[in-house]
């Protein structure tokens, strides 16, 4: 039954079954990562969903129209878009291979990220001291979990970016620690696109409605 | 038992949380006795591995290991063991029915009975079809597709390791505290903080979550290594179609699961912060959690189906001796219902009353899938119509499967009616579909897939005598177990009862308590087959890599494969690759082999899968600066991970000259 207990029909050219050299598959680290920002882009669309079905249930509390302040979500919203510019700026000085420009636009940014979670903060501390925590309400709950979870990644991000200056510090731009930065950029870009249906969905619409 | 007596001190409030001598349910028989004999059991397997000196060797070549065959071993290996808990559950409902008529009120009190239901459905599953069917996906897959390992292979065992505290925490709840009590879906405000203030609930959230980050993962990885790793030469219309299935399976797992974590944080918030999602008060909406597990719950149920799917083509066409029918087809159906089955989540719940055109829609979609369905069903038909058919193991469970599988897609297009389901809704009709398409697919498929690759993975054969007797167990006992449930459904009998008035209805139930039993029979003669396989090995021993004479890439390897796979990466010309091989004057190369890059053993996915159960149980049981301290540390030591850049080694030139060359003499010695 094995292979070499059938005779050969025609002289086996090797070169046509196997590779005589090293085979190298592609690496597959970005798809993974896009694959895994996929994924959670889908619990945001569950948040949003929640949102959407809930976030009109007041249950005789305020309503957006009450609680929402534009002018602070819109510094919020810059902080945020900046961030990304500067990490935009880290990436450009990867590519031309230079360390230590590289490291200090990470730190801007990772200023800007914590810029946008402080505002983020005094913003929840603010509702929640007014009454408005996410107990209050169906949409209080939908509208905190919906903007905590983006705030809790952008967290994570911060965490991640510190983590990877220090190992861009150490090992300088590897062939991996690009790799990862590129991993970063992704997910902190997705995290710029997940914040304009916040900014749009939630506050712009309702402050409308 | 869940509420802290008032005279409890604050302290061991803070230091204990919920957690007192309380939950140990010493006051029940039937836990005791479990506890007793697991106990028994854990004892007796650690002092066997003591004596046998094998922990050194259990740690570094399987717990830490990375190879995506050990991995797919050990799923497989979790999965059976949680088969015996989980049919356990099963024949404890099954007797109870049968008993509890009238003035006999059975030997299970309500409460209790309602977490073995819930238990039952969570283990069977997410801890049993799951890991099975991600067990096979592992060790198939990178061999079909001629890969060296899968994409990521420290994240396959960090998967393998979230899964199994999953099961633990599953586990821990019939010794700590309790079960769920909610079903295995858990709707609110049933499982809302109100209505299910106890622990059990809290078990079933966490044991889901920290097993499904693994489920996400290991979906993840298997796209990535399909779509990046296949051999010079295998488009994707080449690629054997178990590894097609598995591929839209995978893609299903990384649209699915996202929904079912995401719900199950809203509930926990729920429960834990007091938030508004699902409650009956304050502007929640109970339906929308419906919706939302329903969206994952559909697709999870042909995530468990569609690798099985695959499993049934290879057999057949093996043991048909032909190509497989209609192979594009095959690959467009398997598509098509990958689609579909995001589209069909509603007929879960048709008497929502979303109003007739919503229910027609989602009664519409479901009956279409049955077509790409029955198209494979024929596609099999006529790959053994003409073929020179050999009634081996795997092609019994695939004929097995092919006849029951036909009956519960039937009942499915029945139920898929909006109004008929009105009636059928939660009744024991329902009970009877679902077994009937999970037994008979995808248990029937495990089976097929497990006799088809053990050779593969172990060198010798399963016992063809004992296989058999499980198979006919199995099916007789499934007809036994699951035609009268379709029978009492139709009379109205709903689910979840644990005792009945009308004495008419037990000689049914009396029928599939002995269905439960035959089934039983099965499972205690697939165990006695793989013991007995085990000591007849010698004579079972399969020499070439091929025993069945089959014709996907797996089978070009020994057996069980090499650490690496292949010496050389297979360049591939046909959807049969090893067929084309084999008729084409292939010869195996015996010289010139070169150094091979392969992935690093870590301990970090155990780790920090360890530091996740600690995290989970201080959650389950409010012990807040545990689960604090535990969370903090499992940031950290995925930090300290990273910073492990030691990766991947080489297999010297001589170590594959010398297995390769081992594996020449061993081919050689069954020639002569």
């Amino acid at each position: 039954m094995s292979a070499t207990a059938h005779a050969p029909t025609l002289a086996g050219d090797a070169s046509r079954f196997y590779l005589r050299e090293e085979h190298h598959p592609q690496n597959g680290t970005l798809l993974g990562f896009w694959l895994y920002l996929m994924s959670d882009c889908l619990i945001f669309a569950v948040l949003f969903a929640m949102y959407g079905v809930v976030g009109s249930n007041y249950a005789a509390g305020p309503a957006p129209k009450d609680l929402f302040d534009l002018e602070l979500v819109a510094l919020n919203t810059a902080m945020l878009l900046f961030s990304s510019i500067t990490y935009g700026f880290a990436m450009l000085e990867m590519a031309r291979n230079r360390v230590r420009p590289t490291l200090i636009w990470l730190a801007i940014t990772g200023l800007f990220g914590l810029a946008f979670l402080g505002i983020e903060l005094y913003e929840f501390h603010h509702l929640i001291h007014e009454g408005a925590g996410p107990q209050r309400s169906a949409f209080l709950s939908a509208f905190f979990t919906l903007v905590g979870t983006h705030g809790l990644h952008v967290s994570f991000g911060i965490v991640w970016l510190v983590v990877l200056m220090a190992q861009v510090k150490k090992h300088g731009l590897t062939g991996a620690n690009r790799r990862r930065l590129s991993c970063l950029s992704l997910f902190w870009h997705f995290l710029d696109v997940i914040w304009i249906g916040v900014f749009t969905y939630v506050y712009l619409m309702g402050v409308l409605r | 038992m869940q509420t802290p007596t008032p005279e409890r001190s604050e302290l061991m409030q803070t230091l204990f949380g919920r957690l007192s001598l309380d939950a140990i349910p010493y006051h029940e028989p039937i836990l005791l006795a479990t506890f007793a004999v697991t106990a028994l059991i854990g004892l007796a397997l650690v002092v066997w591995i003591t004596r046998a000196r094998a922990w050194g060797w259990l740690w570094r070549d399987w717990f830490c290991s990375i190879d995506h065959k050990k991995i797919g071993v050990m799923y497989m290996i979790l999965a059976l063991v949680m088969l015996l808990r989980g049919f356990a559950d099963a024949i404890m409902m099954r007797l109870q029915q049968a008993m509890a008529f009238g003035d006999a009120m059975g030997y299970l009190p309500p409460h209790h009975y309602d977490q073995i239901f819930t238990a039952h459905g969570v283990i069977m599953i997410f801890f049993v079809a799951m890991p099975f069917v991600t067990g096979l996906m592992n060790y198939v897959v990178p061999l079909q597709i001629g890969a060296r390992d899968v994409a990521f292979p420290f994240l396959n065992n960090f998967s393998f390791w979230m899964t199994v505290v999953g099961a633990l925490l599953v586990m821990t709840s019939l010794f700590i505290g309790e079960f769920s009590t909610a079903g295995w879906l858990a709707y609110p405000p049933l499982s809302g903080a109100d209505y299910s203030p106890g622990v059990g609930m809290d078990y079933y959230i966490w044991a889901l979550q920290i097993a499904g980050v693994g489920t996400l993962l290991s979906g993840v990885n298997l796209i990535v290594t399909i779509v990046k790793m296949r051999a010079p030469g295998m488009t994707l219309m080449k690629m054997p179609v178990f590894t097609w299935t598995s591929l839209c399976t995978n893609v299903l797992i990384v649209a699915a699961f996202p929904v079912l974590t995401a719900v199950l944080v809203l509930l926990s918030l729920d429960r834990y912060a007091d938030t508004n999602f699902f409650t009956n008060d304050f502007g929640g909406n109970p339906m929308m959690y419906v919706n939302l597990i329903w969206i994952w719950g559909h697709p999870e149920v042909y995530i468990l189906i569609l690798p099985l799917f695959g499993v049934f083509s290879e057999v057949v066409s093996t043991f048909s001796g032909k190509r497989l029918f209609g192979y594009t087809s095959m690959v467009y159906a398997t598509v098509v219902i990958t689609i579909l089955s995001y589209l069909v989540w509603l007929h879960h719940f048709f008497t929502m009353g979303s109003g007739a055109s919503v229910n027609s829609f989602f009664g519409i979609t479901t009956m279409i899938i049955s077509i790409p369905t029955g198209a494979k069903m024929f596609n099999w038909l006529f790959t053994m119509y003409r073929g020179r058919i050999r009634f081996e193991l795997p092609m019994l469970w695939t004929m097995g499967f092919m006849f029951t599988f036909v009956i519960g897609g039937m009942t499915g297009v029945l139920l898929a009616v909006p109004p008929a389901d009105f009636v059928l809704h939660n009744s024991l009709f329902l009970i009877a579909h679902f077994h009937n398409v999970i037994i008979g697919g995808v248990v029937f498929g495990v089976f097929a897939g497990i006799s088809y690759w053990f050779p593969k993975v172990f060198g010798y054969h399963l016992d063809k005598f004992w296989g058999k007797v499980s198979f006919w167990c199995w099916q007789i006992g499934f007809l036994f177990a699951f035609m009268p449930l379709y029978v009492l459904g139709l009379m109205g009998v709903t689910r979840r009862v644990s005792h009945f008035e009308d004495p008419s209805l037990q000689p049914w139930f009396i029928a599939a308590a002995f269905g439960a039993v035959l089934v039983g029979a099965g499972i205690l003669a697939s165990l006695i087959q793989f013991y007995v396989s085990y000591k007849r090995r010698a004579e079972l021993r399969v020499v070439g890599g091929d025993p069945w004479d089959a014709r996907t890439l797996e089978w070009s390897t020994s057996s069980p494969p090499p650490e690496y796979n292949f010496a050389f990466t297979p360049r591939v010309h046909e959807v049969d690759a090893w067929w084309d091989m084999k008729r084409n004057g292939y010869v195996r190369p015996t010289s010139g082999f070169l150094a091979i890059h392969m992935p690093k053993g870590t301990a970090a996915g155990i780790t920090l899968a360890g530091i996740s159960l600690v995290f989970g149980f201080a959650m389950i049981w409010h012990i807040w600066w545990l689960a604090g301290l535990s969370f903090a540390g499992l940031i950290g030591a995925a930090i300290a991970h990273t910073f492990n850049y030691d990766r991947d080694y080489h297999i010297p030139a001589d170590e594959v000259t010398r297995s390769e060359d081992a594996y020449t003499r061993a081919l050689a010695a069954q020639e002569a």
